[in-house]
């Protein structure tokens, strides 16, 4: 094809011509050095960066260009470190695609997962950066992890998905197969049930990834569970349904047939990409509201039964002793909970002026329909704005204005959702259910900022 | 410029002609992991995903409004067989097999004792939860939870150790090891008596002490 055929008038001009072209060319004398030259990079070092290489690519010659697309071992995780150009307007960047055309983010940014210290390293849970976060979204890298036997490494090739007990049809899914089916993609938080389980009695953690990290929020899209049980036809009786997972834990909790007709999603995406390993790659259950260890990944088995399983994370685990020594079980739906988290603890403000104070609420009921922010510890309330998209199961950001003048204040924030639930305060929780439950702490978080600007985790 | 990526591919072919080399009287090694897209001809740009492939063997009548989509494929009473591992509270599930407190003890010192402690207490240094004792404790302020004190069905710790024990290698103990392992927990416990040998039969009828320990979700309850 000649060239002025292959980018021709009026869809190109001339500069996206001329770019049109350059990157065929380029793309021509790699695939010719691909296939006859002999590699160049067996020291390590500059991998493939030959000087025909560069001079293909019209670029600017010179030392950057080396030292640019080389990570170092220093750079934060999901980054690379570039040389940092002191003057970005007077050479050129580095070059498009040298990354292998899957990004990293900037080499000034670092915040990661914090692992919680437990024993084990197979059976253990990391925690979003909360306090750095923007918006509503978690990037898919930060998301929380709660693992039980470790992350296991599946081949989507050979996993499916087998649907049996009270079905007319059992029938086994491909990954292929799943996608094939009609799609949903829906906003929701996923929160751990044993989110801030270390501030029963006193305050333990410092940061709010410590305290309410256990939280995060992305995009699922995937195929609703009701279609594939409808494909199977329930049988009369079906009232629960039990969903495994292909890990060391070989997972499983029983889920009402209500919740799995309702909004439950066989997701095989997050964040308009494929499921993260540590998500549950290939397919996980997303059930929207409730906590966390229901959410079954690498899901390979649902049973549908007239009683629920009795497994033991919904027996042993996940239920929530109270004082007279009985236990609630299957306390599935996350109440509503709001945190800030700027200004949250550990930080320290640099000096009294103006801060936004904002923070995150959600509800496993629904939307969020208010959330108020005090400064003096629950005198006082003040309504904050609410960003949009407020969406349901799904974390919505708050935003109030506020001018520290220098003195003590302690920062809350309470939400109310559609359902009309008030967050309760600390106290309110442990006068009904004592200090043992574990599970489901949602009261109204306290900072408190003194004097000098620092923050910390207070109990009112 | 793609040099990254130009590297990558060339170090990955040097990595796999050296382990082919290494490996030459032995089977190839399969890739595990996925081929960046393919360029296509003429304009080099990077090809689509293929559309995913139905396992399904007809697609006769596809209604999509009646949920008849010509995708997926019954599973068969095999493949089922192969993964319904799940006991339940009434004995479905338990299989064929039995095992006694005696053979259980021997089970027990070499699969379990390392992280759960010959004294059945768990070693939490190691995040191994202590399995018996404890009755009495949960309406105290120090409540202590174990398979004696809380666990509502036996069925569950068939379940468990099953599919999750032991930690180093889950899934591994058949069902005769399983009973066993369990009649000697359950005997240590109190629940059982020593000379009880655990089949799918005795199995189903233990009463584990805290059956009526649990309650409905009442949430919410701070309003």
């Amino acid at each position: 094809m000649a060239k002025n055929e292959r980018f021709s008038d009026p869809r190109y001009g001339p500069a996206e011509r001329q770019m049109a072209e350059s990157l065929v060319e380029i793309e021509r004398q790699m695939l010719e050095e691909e296939a006859g030259e002999e590699c160049d990079c067996k020291d390590g070092m500059f991998p493939g960066l030959t000087r025909r290489n560069l001079l293909a690519g019209g670029a600017a010659l010179g030392g950057s260009l080396l030292t640019a697309g080389q990570g170092r071992a220093d750079a934060p995780p999901g980054a690379v470190e570039y040389r940092v150009q002191p003057e970005p307007t007077k050479e050129q960047g580095r070059t498009i695609l040298d990354d292998g055309g899957y990004g990293s983010r900037s080499q000034f940014e670092s915040e990661v997962r914090w692992r919680y210290p437990t024993a084990s390293l197979d059976s253990s849970w990391s925690m979003t950066p909360l306090a750095s976060g923007h918006g509503i979204i978690t990037p898919s890298g930060l998301h929380f992890e709660r693992h039980h036997a470790g992350i296991p490494a599946i081949d989507p090739r050979t996993h499916s998905l087998t649907l049996h007990g009270m079905v007319d049809q059992p029938m086994r899914f491909t990954m292929d197969d799943l996608q094939r089916l009609p799609a949903v993609s829906r906003m929701h938080f996923i929160e751990c049930s044993g989110n801030t389980l270390t501030e029963w009695t006193e305050p333990t953690l410092k940061t709010v990834q410590g305290t309410h990290g256990l939280t995060s929020t992305s995009e699922w899209t995937g195929v609703p569970l009701s279609t594939v049980l409808r494909m199977a036809g329930l049988q009369d009786g079906a009232a629960w349904i039990l969903a495994e997972g292909a890990d060391a834990a070989v997972m499983t909790r029983s889920v009402p047939i209500d919740k799995a007709m309702d909004d439950a999603i066989l997701a095989y995406a997050q964040n308009g990409e494929a499921l993260r390993p540590e998500q549950g790659y290939p397919l996980r259950l997303l059930l929207p509201g409730f906590e966390g260890n229901t959410h079954i990944k690498w899901l390979r088995r649902l049973e549908v039964s007239d009683k629920p399983f009795m497994t033991r994370e919904e027996t042993s685990k996940y239920t929530d002793l109270m004082p007279d020594g009985t236990a609630r079980q299957f306390t599935m739906e996350m109440d509503a909970k709001s945190v800030i988290t700027f200004p949250s603890g550990a930080m320290r403000l640099p000096r009294p002026g103006y801060y936004e104070i904002t923070g995150i609420a959600w509800s496993g009921r629904g939307k969020v329909e208010t959330v108020e922010v005090s400064t003096d510890g629950g005198e006082t309330w003040e309504q904050a704005a609410l960003e949009e998209p407020v969406l349901s199961k799904c974390h919505t950001r708050f935003r109030l204005p506020w001018v520290w003048d220098g003195e003590e204040a302690v920062l809350q924030s309470r939400v109310t959702d559609e359902t009309g639930y008030v967050q309760p305060t600390l106290e309110e929780l442990v006068n009904v259910r004592g200090t043992n439950s574990v599970y489901h702490l949602n009261a109204i978080q306290n900072w408190h900022i003194a004097p000098n600007g620092e923050v910390t985790n207070v109990h009112a | 410029m793609f040099t990254r990526e130009f590297c990558i591919i060339l170090s990955a072919a040097l990595v796999a002609g050296h382990s082919s080399a290494q490996q030459s009287d032995t089977e190839e090694v399969p890739r595990t992991s996925a081929e960046v897209p393919e360029r296509l001809p003429e304009t080099g740009e990077r090809a689509p995903e293929s559309p995913p492939q139905s396992s399904a063997q007809t697609i006769e009548n596809i209604d999509a409004d009646a949920f008849v989509f010509g995708v997926g494929q019954p599973a068969t009473p095999e493949e089922i067989a192969a993964i319904d591992i799940d006991v339940m509270p009434d004995g479905t599930g338990l299989p064929e097999g039995s095992g006694t407190f005696a053979e259980g003890e021997q089970l027990y010192q070499e699969y379990c004792a390392a992280c759960h402690a010959e004294d059945l207490g768990g070693i939490s240094d190691l995040g191994a939860a202590r399995l018996i004792g404890g009755r009495g404790t949960l309406d105290s302020d120090s409540p202590v939870k174990t398979v004696e004190s809380y666990w509502p069905y036996a069925s569950t710790l068939f379940d468990y150790v099953h599919r999750a024990m032991p930690m180093d290698a889950p899934g591994s103990l058949d069902a005769d090891e399983i009973y066993a392992i369990n009649a000697y927990i359950l005997g240590r416990a109190g629940i059982l008596d020593e000379d009880t040998e655990l089949n799918a039969e005795t199995y189903s009828e233990i009463v584990m002490p805290n059956v009526d320990g649990f309650v409905p979700d009442p949430r919410p309850d701070t309003q």
